[in-house]
């Protein structure tokens, strides 16, 4: 069988497209980790509650999409406070193992949460992606994937443009480095932890909205959160840039072997991918290796 | 010594328990007086750096308390809360260890130390002045701050104390891990620092003589307390001072007996 040509780019560009989406994610995560230093493994089931609160607002309460999606980001914020202040904050003290369990804990939690408000069966969210399909040259790319990659790549070059010229992000990582030693320059490092969870909440649900529109809602979605953990990984824990090279890559990895060599060989690749990176890489593409003098 | 209103740091008979269990200071008081240099000296584990945490409301993140006595800085009593609004209010505590953001740039490293500066209005970020004390960051403003040699590390600890244009300075074990000779250099600045910007300083340090040596008045601790207190030169001509902090010895070391003789302070 050949393969076409067309059929490669249409491939690798709906699968850039996914991965535009676990980047923005992995971006969630990174947000998280690079200031508190906290695994979170319950980054998908905030994508889904966010997906949820996104479809309370737009399909439960019929409200339209203009006031749906900053009114989801809001309650996203609220969350993710919530969550840092009655879960996380309680355990600063204790061991980061301790801490990483707890959100094992949350993802039981959200799951349970969006079941008893919206029972678990699988929704649609209304249609507000212009549903004309996009070509790119000869490539025929579907509308709400060419859609979601250009907001979630708006939404990545806000947050890189953000960190790379306010002082907040090098709060972020002086509270990651040394909480103490934070602390004695001035820097509100309760502050940090809350503003950093509600940030992450933010782009979580901005994330599970755009997944959501693509592929409909359903409380087992944060199972997406396991692709970004390998995206994570890849591009190292603490580095939003290596979120986005890691989870484009991975997503175009997935759609290519999903496409060319079968569905079964998907998970296959990105492990195998994963493995290399552990080995070769331990802190990732582009994480920071930790400095040690001796 | 000096009257209420010439202290800009006030410590009453503090008694600190770490976990609950441990006691580490035991009715301690001093003083810092608007800028001097005021030296805390004694040997490992005396409880110096508590005395430090305590002062700049470190304790609680290694889990300590102050359970009696008072603290005030600037006349206001120091809460054991928030950290950060103690120093944004002007009291900069340098930890031990120099404790820089070792994945961080030099620079990096000094506009975090901007922070401090919140809510104090009219005061402008100044890297200048860390600059101009510590020529040696300038050449490496962007260099990773972890791989900084240790002086120069400390140089970046004192130099992000400088961006937050405090009024007091806690020092804790600048010498710690540093050569003869950079020790002197450290010190030197320090003294300036000291006198030209009028920032009061409160001096933790093992090495006692190159303590007095810039110090304008010296406490000197043993487990938990203060045990022999006064302005330099007092300390400095003080016999037991000589023999047990500065190690002068008096006699030859064929009289070995000398050794065994008791600190009288502490029976």
């Amino acid at each position: 069988m050949a393969v076409e040509f067309i059929d490669i780019v249409e491939t690798s560009l709906a699968g850039i497209g996914t991965g535009s989406l676990m980047a923005l994610t992995g971006v969630a995560f990174v947000i998280i980790y690079k200031a508190t230093k906290v695994i979170n493994l319950a980054i998908g089931e905030m994508l889904m509650i966010g997906a949820f609160v996104f479809y309370g607002f737009s399909a439960g309460l019929a409200l339209p999409i203009w006031a749906s999606v900053p009114l989801t980001l809001v309650v996203a914020a609220l969350i993710g406070g919530l969550i840092e202040r009655t879960m996380i904050r309680p355990l600063l003290k204790d061991n980061p193992v301790s801490v990483f369990m707890v959100t094992i804990g949350l993802t039981s939690v959200l799951i349970g949460v969006v079941e008893l408000v919206w029972s678990a069966e699988p929704r649609r969210l209304p249609e507000f992606l212009p549903s004309q399909p996009v070509l790119l040259g000869d490539a025929f790319i579907p509308s709400k994937t060419a859609y979601s990659f250009v907001i979630a790549a708006a939404a990545m070059a806000v947050l890189i443009t953000v960190f790379a010229f306010w002082r907040g992000g090098i709060a972020l990582r002086a509270t990651a480095t040394d909480r103490a030693a934070a602390s004695s320059v001035g820097i509100d490092v309760p502050g940090v932890f809350s503003f950093s969870w509600m940030l992450a909440a933010v782009v979580a649900a901005l994330a599970g909205i755009l997944v959501g529109s693509v592929g409909g809602i359903s409380s087992a979605m944060g199972l997406f959160g396991l692709s970004v953990f390998v995206v994570v990984i890849v591009g190292g824990l603490d580095s939003i840039l290596g979120a986005l090279i890691a989870g484009l890559f991975i997503g175009w990895l997935e759609a290519m072997v999903g496409r060319f060599m079968g569905g079964e060989f998907k998970l296959l690749a990105t492990f195998t991918i994963l493995l290399v990176v552990l080995v070769v890489r331990p802190y990732g593409l582009f994480g920071t290796h930790e400095i040690e003098r001796l | 010594m000096a009257t209420t209103g010439d202290l800009i740091l006030e410590v009453n008979n503090i008694e600190v328990v770490y976990a609950k269990a441990i006691q580490a200071l035991r009715g301690l008081s001093l003083a810092v007086p608007k800028g001097k240099i005021v030296a805390l000296l004694g040997s490992n584990g005396a409880g110096k750096s508590t005395v430090l945490k305590a002062v700049s409301a470190l304790l609680p993140m290694e889990n300590g308390l102050v359970t009696e006595g008072r603290i005030s800085f600037d006349g206001e009593t120091v809460e054991q809360s928030a950290p950060h609004k103690l120093v944004r209010r002007g009291l900069f505590h340098v930890m031990e260890g120099r404790r820089i953001f070792g994945d961080l740039t030099v620079e990096e490293n000094l506009t975090a130390a901007t922070y401090a500066l919140t809510g104090r209005s009219g005061i402008t970020p100044d890297f200048d002045i860390v600059y101009r004390y510590f020529p040696r960051l300038a050449e490496r403003r962007k260099s990773i701050a972890g791989y900084l040699s240790g002086g120069e590390q400390q140089m970046l600890a004192i130099g992000r104390a400088l961006v937050a244009k405090p009024r007091v300075i806690l020092l804790d074990e600048p010498s710690l891990g540093l050569a003869p000779l950079l020790v002197e250099e450290i010190f030197g600045i320090i003294a300036r620092i000291n006198a030209e910007e009028g920032v009061s300083m409160l001096l933790v340090e093992q090495n006692a003589s190159v303590a007095l040596s810039i110090a304008h008045y010296g406490y000197i601790m043993e487990t938990g307390r203060i045990v022999i207190d006064g302005p330099t030169e007092k300390l400095v001509a003080d016999r037991d001072v000589q023999e047990f902090y500065l190690g002068l010895a008096h006699k030859s070391y064929r009289d070995i007996k000398h050794y065994k003789r008791r600190k009288r302070w502490l029976s």
